[in-house]
């Protein structure tokens, strides 16, 4: 739970909260909850209510107006406790910012605002469909105009927080003709008739983090809930990614910070032949190894953060920070499993849950190889 | 300030519906060597509405002379009723040194009293001194979560004051057929002085609970009991076949499986009874702090590096689970 | 209603460990924190101000640093705060403390232009450990006290019931305002901060009350301050020693141990 040197004492004191707040209502409980992949849905929102809610909102919706910077690592500070705790909150904040990047005024006040009653409603990004992951502009689910309505339907798949949203922002294409400038996006509440969530997936890891399918049986929604204008929902998409990418995987390191407390305290006290294991070289470097990849990781998501806090949006930034953070995390986790030695692979010690939360950063929100795509395409430039 | 108007060392004896609570009682066994050292006397000094039983209980157990203040104002304890009496009663007299048991009520009633004196309160002591030549009590307390110990003296101001923890000294063997001389005084307290007034007071489960503090065996639960359940299912059994108190430490509070009311440490109660079984529990300082004046200390903790052992008489390193209940049943074997 | 509640700032004691080499205190790298049994001071406090409305305002007696518990209160709750700082204050046993504060309570009720109905404090602070300062706050104002409070059970027309613990259950107490309550442990914790107001608390600005402005306002006698007012003096301190040795009950199993520890407790006549 270190801090960096560069945090201002506002994000140290905010990040005091999450993590004295973790300690009491999440700590005691998340191997439970681990093992019977349960979403602690309201504890979240317990956490949400101390001003957690819309931290990334405009004060003029009611909101805190933190910086990238800021919620950064407060996101960090919960994956500390829990991976899925900050993975159930991040989607929470992801959900609702289109509204605020391509809505009309109107939509921010109902919507966005936390002086709206919808304020404390929970939000989910529905994005990919079975048939589509890396590449989100095929989509499959249709919106077709009735009048002042659209009829939507289609199946939604890895929805995080599908089971427990009360509103999806859903990718719908309205004009199959015209690719990715054919989707369009929609506010869909849970309770619209033809809406209905899938079951829960069994996951490896962030197991506390809910995923759910999401049907959509001619859902019949406002023209008024579509964000932005026909055909921008792709656009608005990218233009969310290129601000949230660059610090996504920031939860990561809260997992390796938690993995290297943990290995760094059973080198100190495993006795073996008569002395710690830590005295051991061998451990040295190994935790050497983990606390360097650590630190490069943090290091470089604070410099995403803060690029991203002065208006600039760098795809390639983003990627291989993604990329980079991703697999260090998984790296120095499988570090400290071993030095945990057959208490790494018994699921009665913490470490083994770390391992498996740290494998989903390299796989979802754009995998290794999605980045390292982006990174090299970039670099070669058109041919 | 004259020092040689004052003299005299006194106990303060705490009264619980007429009979005097151990607490007062156990400080007059310091309390007469010390005053005998001085070559001074060691008075108990009972507030109360009847307090015969009181009287003949402080004489029995050593005290040199009783000032006892009787009135309908003294039937129940008010901290502005006691400490107008009892700075009344200095005035006049004039002792130096007084002696009050750290109880709920010594500690509400100490520092109101001492400051109405502008004098020193050393709190909470745990071991008691006195320097014959000047007369300076030499009070030392544990402070710091029970991690340092710090030796106190009052030089300039009379009485010297300080509270003593229960279950530190020991009771003396009564002597009824001691005598000594019992000072009747008569101190009304004038209306307005006493300012709170007692709306309801509820004593839990009288009678079944053996109080903490008076048990002769305690047995205490901690951390690794895991939950609640282990009170009921464990910790309880042994104290009932024992005839002792269930205790428990500050983890074991603040995790809600228990009231406060059973908790033991620097923050809690201090106990001091003839055998304590820490049932999982490590030993934090502040536990220690609360019971290590215990006669006999037994430890039953899977870690074997726990701190416990560093006080215990007796120890089993292992899961209380599986020795526990082994003990309950050999227990009830003995005594059937 | 007007509501103060002191608070200290505090080292965590329970991370205070002992060289084992000297035997002495290692206070180097241990935290300092809000003076636990003030947290629920402050919540009671909070609580009481849900209740019966009004203004919670937290005052801290210490060096500049323990500013920051006064900014923490804030960050709960708390509508303002002050410190109490000054050198003349150095060196108070619990007398002097006690006196301190009373001033340093009318101090605030003039600048607020408005008298305290409730003075909260915790029942003791885990450094001294002695639990005095809030009697003999009482007594220095001349209120009616209330010590080892739980709950505050009823708040109105000028009057407080609140519940306390006795030695074996609990009472309630009522008293007429003002009065000074000193909280024990309590059923519930101190509520956590939330975004805005500790944003809100970290840019406030907390007014420092000194002996000197307290001296030219005829608030305070300072030769009743520090080390010259007060009656009690530390000695010396030392470490407490523990050398028992344990015996450890080792048998084939951890059955035989407990048949074997009760046989050995019977007849040493322990039981």
């Amino acid at each position: 739970m270190s801090q960096y040197q560069l945090m201002t004492d506002d994000q140290k004191d905010l990040c005091a909260i999450v993590h004295d707040f973790c300690k009491k209502k999440v700590d005691p409980y998340v191997a439970e909850w681990d093992e019977k992949s349960f979403c602690p849905i309201d504890t979240v929102k317990e956490l949400m209510d101390l001003g957690f809610w819309g931290i990334d909102v405009p004060e003029e919706y009611g909101g805190a107006d933190l910086d990238v910077s800021t919620i950064m690592y407060i996101r960090m500070a919960m994956a500390y406790h829990d991976a899925g705790f900050a993975n159930t909150f991040s989607a929470q904040t992801f959900g609702w910012k289109p509204v605020l990047l391509a809505g009309s005024e109107e939509q921010k006040k109902k919507w966005g605002s936390l002086l709206s009653e919808q304020g404390r409603k929970f939000w989910s990004m529905c994005i990919t469909e079975p048939q589509s992951g890396s590449d989100a502009g095929n989509c499959k689910t249709k919106a077709v105009k009735d009048g002042d309505d659209y009829i939507i339907t289609g199946n939604k798949c890895f929805v995080t927080n599908g089971g427990v949203a009360d509103l999806y922002t859903v990718t719908a294409c309205t004009d199959p003709t015209k690719g990715t400038h054919g989707i369009s996006l929609f506010i869909i509440d849970r309770n619209m008739p033809g809406v209905s969530v899938g079951k829960h997936e069994n996951k490896m890891g962030i197991r506390t983090s809910n995923t759910t399918d999401l049907a959509l049986d001619e859902v019949r929604v406002p023209a008024a809930n579509m964000i932005g204008e026909e055909g921008t929902g792709f656009k608005t998409i990218m233009k969310m990614l290129s601000r949230t990418r660059p610090t996504g995987v920031a939860p990561a390191v809260g997992v390796a910070e938690r993995a290297i407390d943990l290995a760094v305290e059973y080198s100190r006290n495993r006795l073996s032949f008569g002395q710690p294991i830590g005295k051991l070289e061998g451990i040295q470097f190994k935790l050497a190894d983990m606390e360097m990849k650590l630190e490069v990781s943090r290091s470089q998501l604070a410099y995403s953060a803060s690029l991203v806090d002065k208006g600039i949006y760098d795809t390639l930034v983003g990627s291989c920070t993604k990329c980079f953070v991703s697999e260090a995390v998984l790296d120095i986790c499988l570090q400290a499993q071993q030095i945990y030695g057959g208490y790494g692979f018994s699921k009665e010690y913490p470490l083994e849950k770390l391992v498996r939360d740290a494998r989903i950063y390299s796989i979802y929100e754009g995998s290794s190889e999605i980045q390292r795509y982006i990174i090299g395409k970039t670099l070669v430039g058109k041919l | 300030m004259d020092f040689s108007e004052y003299k005299d060392l006194w106990v303060f004896i705490e009264t619980d519906e007429g009979k005097a609570a151990s607490g007062g009682l156990e400080l007059l066994n310091p309390g007469v060597q010390l005053a005998h050292r001085l070559g001074q006397k060691a008075v108990a000094v009972v507030l109360g509405k009847d307090n015969a039983e009181a009287e003949r209980a402080a004489i029995a157990y050593g005290a040199d002379k009783v000032i006892s203040v009787e009135g309908d104002d003294y039937e129940e304890y008010t901290t502005e009723g006691y400490t107008y009496g009892l700075n009344q009663l200095i005035e006049k007299y004039k002792p130096s040194i007084l002696m009050i048991g750290a109880t709920i009520i010594g500690r509400d009633l100490g520092p109101r009293l001492s400051c109405r004196l502008k004098t020193g309160l050393t709190a909470d002591c745990t071991e008691l001194d006195v320097d014959v030549e000047t007369g300076n009590m030499a009070w030392t307390r544990p402070a710091f979560g029970g991690n340092l110990m710090a030796t106190i003296m009052c030089e300039r101001t009379r009485p010297q004051m300080g509270t003593v923890r229960p279950g530190v000294f020991k009771k003396v063997a009564p002597d009824v057929s001691r005598t000594a001389e019992i000072v009747k005084e008569s101190i009304p307290v004038p209306a307005g002085v006493i300012r709170t007034k007692l709306i309801e007071s509820i004593r839990e489960a009288v009678g079944e609970m053996v109080k903490l503090e008076d048990a002769e065996i305690i047995v205490s639960g901690g951390r690794g009991l895991g939950g609640p359940e282990g009170f009921e299912t464990t910790i309880k059994p042994l104290a009932d076949a024992l005839g002792g108190a269930v205790g428990a430490s500050r983890a074991a509070v603040d995790s809600g499986w228990i009231p406060h009311i059973h908790q033991v440490g620097q923050t809690g109660k201090t106990v001091a009874p003839k055998i304590y079984i820490a049932c999982g529990i490590s030993g934090a300082i502040q536990h220690l702090a609360g019971m290590s004046g215990s006669d006999c200390i037994v430890a039953i903790n899977k870690d074997p590096d726990a701190p416990i052992f560093g006080v215990a008489d007796y120890g089993i390193v292992g899961d209380l689970y599986q020795v526990v209940p082994i003990m309950t049943a050999e227990v009830k074997k003995l005594k059937s | 209603m007007n509501i103060a509640v002191c608070v200290k700032q505090v080292p965590d004691t329970t991370q205070v460990k002992i060289d084992p080499v000297t035997n002495t205190l290692v206070r180097e790298g241990v935290p300092s924190i809000l003076n636990p049994f003030d947290g629920f001071a402050l919540e009671m406090a909070l609580r009481m101000k849900d209740l019966a409305g009004g203004t919670v305002t937290a005052i801290s007696m210490g060096p500049p640093q323990a500013e920051a518990v006064l900014r923490e209160s804030m960050a709960v709750g708390a509508d303002d705060a002050y410190l109490v700082s000054g050198r003349a204050f150095g060196g108070s046993d619990t007398l002097a403390t006690s006196y301190i504060l009373s001033r340093a309570v009318a101090a605030v009720e003039e600048k607020r232009g408005a008298k305290f109905d409730v003075v909260f404090c915790g029942k003791q602070a885990i450094d001294g450990d002695t639990g005095q300062v809030g009697p003999e706050m009482a007594e220095h104002m001349d209120y009616a006290q209330i010590t080892y409070a739980t709950e505050v059970v009823s708040c109105s027309d000028n009057k407080v019931r609140i519940r306390k613990e006795t030695a074996d259950g609990y009472d309630v107490l009522e008293a007429a305002l003002p009065v000074v309550v000193s909280v024990t442990k309590t059923p519930f914790e101190l509520r956590f901060p939330t975004v805005k107001k500790r944003l809100a608390a970290n840019r406030a600005q907390i007014p420092v009350i000194t002996p000197e402005d307290m001296e030219a306002q005829s608030l305070i006698d300072l030769a009743r301050c520090g080390l010259k007012g007060s009656p009690t003096k530390v000695k010396k301190s030392f470490t407490p020693v523990r050398n028992k040795v344990c015996n450890v009950i080792e048998e084939d199993s951890l059955s035989a141990s407990a048949v074997k520890l009760i046989a050995v407790l019977s007849n040493d006549k322990k039981i």
